[in-house]
């Protein structure tokens, strides 16, 4: 098998941006049909449903059903806000998305705007892709010279503004409610829910949030149909999806296939193991979702249903793959050390137990682990879970349980011998700059 | 305080939001005066917070939340390095060790000559590139191999 290309096909890195390459793609197809024929907002949400389209950003929660949840009858202004803040370590499709193909991503938010009635639209961009921002807002401007954005959207009495936010550096904006507080000009600290945010979310207004390629998935099910799209994948997991591939691989990068493709054709696509070594871990849907075996993930395929089935979870379709050279529990180490920095403080479970975690792993990973620490890891990972505001509680727990449950041993073996059961040397080897060749 | 072409490029992000919503350009404002000022002072924030109409503190409160406001005064070339672990991966920590030593600092440190200050970074959403800089915030610097460093700094430093 190899790659199914929907939103990454015909890309380049200089053109493929741009309007006019756009349309040559069937681009702005969708949007057109829909507002010369007037399709039903209804009949729109149903080809969503279909197609069984899952959020892309990270809860795989179907699409439709979340835009039907807006309320219709509500006469003031509703939103519709993107989620490019891309922060979860792994995942790096959205920036792609957004620099070479941000038509499509406009063209799905549009339509959006159509479908539930709303009068503006911001997309959030990670602070770190600055770059990406300035092409995006470009982007835009082309858009609102064709008439495809402002008032009386190419002709018809349908009016919607689209804006560009850039971020500046907080993992925790990537959760729905801390980015509109982000948006409002606050600290992104994420709100309480209920009220979600279709009842109560930007400026307080109903507001619909879905990730980039979520977004960029909707012209292309208009066009196909939602069946095809479905049928692209398998059943509760339609489509296609891109899966980004870092770690120990001979070619990381994004790669969109068939949900349901199996794990071992997608580390053939990415090269295969890097210097022929021995796979030994995968974090299958970015850093937050629990770690697999090597072994496991050979069994799997890459659907929403397989890898919960399994313990773990597709999430952003962030697959980091660890081989034998990798110290799981340095690895750990560092994930831990990025929750802590990233916790927003607001919760006393999450500000306090994220600390607690990394000094522990700190400790581990520099020899001077105790005994009981493996219980107590597992007890404080426990009792952030599910005690938090927004999930990066859980996001910080997950890992820690994951990497306990499968890699124990490794763990007991830093406590009892004070150094790590892969050779230093061994690491550092596996650890070096690598980049690929094309 | 700042100048007319900073002033001019807040007004543009503030007409993305509704009228009685122009706090929600702060973010931009900051960026856009640490840009101009290199780093933001205490008046500099005052004087972003006065400019859209809200409390200095809250101002305040966004500058020191997000990671890449500097609060501080920095060198003229902010290096941030990535070595959350898939960048590790793949050489993102040689790579910061290698430019620690280049630079004879450690992070969170500048060069005597105040031209360069190095930082580590948390994931800047491209970790198919490791190694990945960011250059004074806003230029991504990718597949950073020890030549390509070189290169990099060699620019910097003329």
């Amino acid at each position: 098998m190899s790659e199914h290309k929907l939103i990454l096909a015909d890309l380049d890195g200089d053109r493929s941006w741009r309007l006019a390459d756009y349309a040559q793609r069937r681009g702005y197809e969708a949007l057109k049909k829909i507002v010369a024929e007037k399709i039903a907002p209804d009949d729109i949400i149903a080809t969503l449903k279909t197609a069984n389209l899952r959020g892309r950003g990270g809860a795989g929660f179907p699409t439709g059903l979340k835009w039907s949840f807006m309320p219709k009858a509500y006469t003031g202004p509703k939103y519709v806000v993107c989620n490019s803040d891309e922060g979860e370590p792994g995942t790096f499709k959205d920036r792609d998305i957004l620099r070479y193909n941000p038509h499509a991503v406009i063209e799905g938010m549009i339509i959006a705007g159509y479908t539930m009635g709303c009068v503006a639209g911001y997309n959030y961009i990670h602070g770190e892709i600055f770059e990406v921002y300035e092409r995006f807002e470009a982007a835009l401007d082309e858009a609102r010279a064709a008439g495809l954005l402002g008032r009386n959207i190419l002709g018809s009495d349908f009016s919607f503004e689209l804006f560009a936010h850039h971020g500046y550096g907080a993992y925790v904006c990537g959760e729905e409610t801390g980015l509109l507080e982000s948006l409002e000009g606050k600290k992104g600290q994420p709100r309480f829910k209920p009220p979600f945010p279709a009842s109560f979310g930007l400026y307080g207004k109903p507001t619909t949030i879905n990730n980039t390629e979520t977004f960029a998935s909707v012209p292309f099910i208009l066009r196909m149909g939602g069946e095809t799209f479905l049928n692209l994948g398998k059943p509760n997991n339609g489509g296609t999806k891109i899966f980004s591939v870092s770690g120990h691989v001979n070619r990381p990068g994004n790669y969109e296939v068939q949900l349901g493709t199996p794990f071992a054709e997608l580390l053939e696509m990415a090269g295969g193991m890097r210097g022929g070594r021995r796979l030994k871990a995968v974090i299958p849907g970015g850093s937050s979702a629990p770690v697999l075996s090597g072994e496991l993930m050979m069994e799997l395929t890459m659907d929403y249903d397989a890898i919960a089935k399994a313990g773990s979870m597709l999430g952003s379709g962030a697959v980091i793959v660890m081989d034998e050279t990798t110290c799981m529990v340095k690895a750990l180490e560092r994930l831990s050390y990025f929750y802590f920095e990233e916790s927003c403080g607001q919760c006393t479970p999450c500000r306090e137990g994220t600390g607690w975690l990394y000094r522990m792993m700190r400790r581990l990973e520099h020899g001077e682990g105790r005994a009981e620490d493996l219980d107590l890891l597992d007890n404080v990972a426990e009792n952030i879970m599910g005690r938090t505001i927004c999930a990066l509680g859980d996001a910080a727990a997950m890992p820690v349980r994951g990497f306990l449950k499968h890699y124990r041993d490794e763990f007991a073996y830093h406590i009892e011998h004070k150094r790590c059961l892969v050779p230093v040397e061994l690491q550092r080897e596996g650890s070096r700059i690598y980049v690929r060749q094309d | 305080m700042l100048s007319p072409q900073s002033l001019l490029l807040i007004d543009r992000e503030v007409a993305k939001y509704p009228a009685d919503q122009k706090q929600s350009a702060v973010m931009a404002a900051l960026r856009i005066a640490q840009a101009e000022k290199r780093w933001l002072a205490p008046e500099t924030i005052e004087f972003v917070a006065k400019y859209l109409g809200m409390p200095t503190m809250a101002a305040y409160e966004v500058a020191s939340f997000y990671n890449m406001y500097d609060l501080q005064p920095v060198g003229a070339h902010k290096i941030t390095v990535c070595t959350n672990l898939p960048c590790a991966l793949s050489g993102g920590s040689e790579a910061a060790e290698y430019l620690k030593t280049k630079l004879g600092i450690d992070f969170n440190e500048t060069t005597p000559d105040g031209r360069f200050t190095l930082k580590e970074g948390e994931c800047m959403g491209a970790c198919g590139d490791a190694p990945v800089l960011l250059h004074n915030n806003h230029k991504m610097c990718c597949r950073m191999t020890r030549e390509e460093i070189d290169g990099l700094i060699e620019e910097l430093s003329k």
